[in-house]
């Protein structure tokens, strides 16, 4: 039980000073700081991954690609994908505000089982280091994707370590994923039922389903890699009779699902941004929560998709194009769902909020050119050329890193008890969506002309289309880099946060910023449906409280106006 | 008083974690959180069962034809051993559910000796195929028009039995702990899930070659 | 959910079902039935294994989440399998 102290004292310790030391980091088991050790190291993984774009966009800033051999240039595309898909986009959401919410979120002192939390973090962590002495140690030029044969008999790089990174890696994902269903299941706080869960919990439900159920099939796909690179036992070898196209079907068996696990987080944060910015219920809250559990159990239907052109049957290709259609039923549903909420609602454009409007512009654009690609007839002119690429940023970048970029602002207040400055909030979300827009629109056109992804070098008539987007890169690692800088000056110099700066609805924000170890000062007990802020008297007064001081406040400069004989424009004008 | 109110508290809470608000909460977490374990291993496995099914569709001749290159009565004993050593491993649980330590620590050590017999023929089998040039390779050798696709078949053979056996021996090893805890009293009618868990495991392990034995053994028998 | 305690006598009985089962799929597999013969040896795997899910994993006295999560895996396994051998068996449709 530890010290028995008394309730003044417990209000003023919080997660974050109970110990020091750096053994009370590494060997901690509270899910808040395992949250924190996944934020230094995968936004670590994340600059890495950004520093290859940066040098990729580089290369292609003149059409012989004069900066670097065809061979760099084909490690560093690999490895700029799998650092930012294995070892951050996947981890991201999840594995940070994941993390660090969702105990608190439904009302539990931790989650199920924190030793496993923290084994998870160490598998990460060796996995990133396995990753990382691939990089130096010769590099990796397969593509993210390892497909056979090239990866397990021809390719004279780093692909038996970069693989065994991934598996590693993808242990740290299952048990982050099976932590968090368990703890949903078993955990959730007296009076806290299925359908009072926020959103968030859904979708980091669903997500989990699929970390549980997908991962282990990417662990023995890329097993029977290295065991084919270095047993030559080879399953997928045409000597053997083996068939290359089997491992797609298993690769993408999971990696389709993959790209849920990045971006259906991301929608359950945004899920908690709309309505506590626009100040009203979510709009059809059982729906938005199905369509999470939905979205998990299509997306195992639609993987052959990525294999048009592989020489899949022609039967199976229409099958899948047209499961692949069914897929964005559900996520269509959702963005409708959003913009239903901000209906008639008060919305207040603070940066968190500003991520969400980015997330749903961007992720509608990547959808609808989803549709476009899962026809089997356009898929065929845009295989393989940038098309594709513009289309999976716009939903991993433009879908999945401005989620969690609003999500990271959004509970940054209770991440460190302190606000983050609202001016550079804003700038750096601005800077953020235009460089996005300016890197990634581009390449839309260059793909439809038919400039193909993975070459270093590409015909003069497409220079002006890679310059443009060579210069939003630059902008979006500025746009990047300036979070990093005020959220790390804030976490010393902010404003100190109340417990719930934005009048949020969910558990989390009942309790002190930074909360305590134990999270709550006692078991909350829950008697409001989800986002329903009359539930909860104390924050309606306090809202009132605001509104009224804000009334006052508009009126007093009005006096003041009048006062100084200023007209006040009239209404219309 | 109260300190001494506490300690026995401790004392009787022993398995107890802080998280859970009570000991039946954290039993059905670790028990939920066991199967969905074996749910991914399920997939783990999966991913080479889909492999056997591709291949044996797509070559069906040349499988049946190397199966019966196995060692029947090798096989059908090792299926045997594993089923018993399942029924043991099933004793155990009971024992821990009803506070027979002694039943526990006994059954244990039997089905972990059933799982070492296993592991020998194993190996003896391998050691086998090794002699029959069987084992894929340089110098792997079969008759034709199967070359190919048996050496296919073996592939599978040996990254499925192979995979099945490190999860024997991981199992042996859990079994093991098992009685290290049995014999220091941890187990008690109330709490008793790193048992129950293992022996989880070790069944699971035990259905995957309920599946191995009929897809490596039988299939072709009757073609011979 | 408290636990229910299934005695050693009826593990007795499962392991005696299980062993006649495994003598009866090695006795089968003998007999030419042609197609069948996969058919029967799957059936046969399946029930073994339903009956050690059931009684010595002790799935038939558990909550049925437990039952939801192993149904679940194969499921998924299901849609693997099913969607890739869609592609294999459909390769020679023109």
């Amino acid at each position: 039980m530890g010290a028995v102290t008394t309730k003044t004292e417990e209000v003023q310790e919080n997660y974050l000073n109970a110990e020091y030391g750096w053994k009370s980091w590494l060997f901690t088991t509270d899910h808040k700081r395992i949250g924190l050790l996944y934020l230094v190291s995968i936004t670590l993984f994340f600059f890495l991954g950004g520093l290859f774009a940066l040098l990729i966009r580089l290369d292609l800033l003149t059409p012989p690609g004069d900066m670097m051999s065809s061979e760099a240039y084909n490690k560093m595309f690999s490895m700029h994908g799998i650092i930012m898909v294995f070892f951050f986009l996947i981890p991201s959401i999840p594995a940070v505000l994941g993390n660090f919410v969702i105990p608190m979120m439904i009302g539990a002192r931790d989650v199920a089982f924190p030793r496993l939390n923290l084994l998870s973090w160490y598998l990460f962590n060796i996995g990133g280091l396995c990753m990382l002495y691939a990089v130096v140690n010769g590099g990796v030029d397969t593509g993210w994707t390892f497909y056979p044969p090239y990866s397990s008999n021809f390719s004279n790089t780093n692909v038996a370590m970069a693989v065994t990174a991934i598996f590693i890696a993808g242990f740290s994902s299952i048990v982050t994923g099976l932590n968090f269903i368990i703890t949903i299941h078993t955990m959730r706080a007296p009076g806290m039922t299925w359908f009072r869960l926020p959103l968030f919990i859904w979708s980091l439900y669903a997500t989990s389903l699929i970390q549980v159920l997908g991962t282990p099939i990417l662990a023995i796909s890329l097993a029977l890699v290295a065991a084919e690179r270095l047993l030559h036992l080879g399953v997928f070898d045409p000597a053997y009779g083996g068939d290359p196209v089997l491992f797609q079907h298993i690769f993408w068996f999971y990696s389709h699902p993959a790209v849920y696990i990045m971006v259906l987080p991301s929608m359950g944060v945004v899920s908690e941004l709309i309505p506590t910015f626009a100040r009203k219920i979510i709009y059809g809250y059982k729906v938005v929560a199905a369509a999470s559990v939905a979205i998990a159990i299509f997306s195992f239907l639609v993987w052959g998709h990525h294999m048009f052109v592989s020489g899949q049957s022609i039967f199976i290709g229409m099958v899948f194009s047209l499961l692949s259609y069914a897929v964005a039923i559900p996520s269509a549903v959702k963005v409708f769902n959003w913009t239903a909420t901000l209906y008639k609602s008060s919305v207040s454009f603070q940066t968190p909020m500003l991520y969400a409007f980015g997330f749903i512009g961007l992720f509608t654009i990547g959808g609808l050119t989803g549709l476009f690609v899962a026809a089997l007839g356009v898929n065929i002119h845009v295989t393989d050329t940038y098309f594709i690429i513009a289309h999976f940023h716009y939903i991993m970048v433009g879908g999945a890193v401005m989620g969690y970029l609003g999500g990271i602002h959004y509970w940054w207040p209770k991440i460190s008890g302190r606000m983050y400055p609202e001016i550079w909030g804003k700038l750096a979300a601005l800077t953020i969506f235009v460089g996005f827009n300016l890197t990634f629109f581009p390449q839309f056109i260059l793909g439809y002309l038919g400039m193909p992804r993975r070459y270093h070098a590409y015909p003069p008539e497409f220079e002006m289309l890679n310059v443009l987007s060579t210069a939003g890169a630059s902008i979006l690692g500025v746009g990047y880099i300036l979070p990093l800088i005020y959220l790390a000056w804030s976490m010393r110099y902010g404003e100190k946060a109340g417990p719930n700066p934005w009048f949020a609805t969910g558990l989390e924000w009942r309790t002190p910023s930074p909360p305590p170890k134990k999270n709550f000062l006692e078991t909350p007990v829950v008697t409001w449906e989800a986002y329903d802020i009359s539930g909860q008297p104390d924050l309606v007064e306090r809202l009132h409280n605001e509104d009224r001081i804000y009334k006052s406040a508009l009126q007093a400069e009005e006096r003041k106006r009048e006062e100084l004989g200023v007209e006040t424009p009239a209404e219309g004008a | 008083m109260a300190e001494t109110l506490i300690a026995d508290q401790h004392a009787h809470d022993a398995a107890h974690a802080h998280q859970f608000d009570d000991v039946e909460q954290q039993r059905d977490a670790a028990t939920m959180g066991m199967w969905v374990f074996l749910a991914t291993e399920v997939l783990f496995f999966g991913g080479l069962f889909a492999s056997y099914i591709i291949y044996r569709t797509l070559y069906p001749a040349a499988f049946a034809v190397a199966s019966q290159t196995q060692d029947i009565v090798l096989g059908t004993t090792n299926t045997a051993v594993l089923i018993i050593s399942s029924f043991a491993v099933a004793v155990a649980v009971y024992g821990a559910q009803t506070g027979r330590r002694r039943t526990t620590i006994w059954a244990l050590a039997l089905a972990i000796a059933l799982g070492v017999v296993f592991l020998v023929i194993k190996f003896y089998e391998y050691y086998q195929k090794y002699v029959d040039h069987h084992v894929p390779g340089p110098s792997f050798e079969f008759p034709a028009p199967y070359t190919e696709p048996a050496k296919m078949y073996f592939t599978l053979y040996f990254l499925m039995t192979g995979l099945h056996a490190i999860h024997m021996i991981v199992g042996c090893g859990l079994l093991a702990v098992m009685i290290i805890m049995a014999r220091r009293g941890d187990f008690t009618r109330e709490y008793h899930s790193p048992i129950e868990n293992s022996g989880l495991y070790w069944h699971f392990v035990d259905i995957i070659w309920i599946f191995l034995y009929p897809l490596f053994y039988l299939i072709g028998r009757h073609l011979e | 959910m408290p636990e229910r305690i299934v005695t050693v006598n009826v593990y007795a009985k499962i392991l005696a079902v299980l062993l006649i089962l495994t003598a009866t799929t090695c006795a089968v597999s003998y007999i030419d039935m042609g197609r069948m013969n996969l058919v029967v040896m799957v059936l046969i795997a399946c029930a073994k294994a339903s009956l050690v899910a059931l009684i010595f994993m002790h799935l038939r006295y558990s909550r049925h989440l437990m039952s939801i999560v192993a149904v679940g895996a194969l499921f998924w396994l299901g849609i693997l399998v099913a969607l890739t051998l869609g592609d294999y068996l459909t390769r020679g449709w023109q």
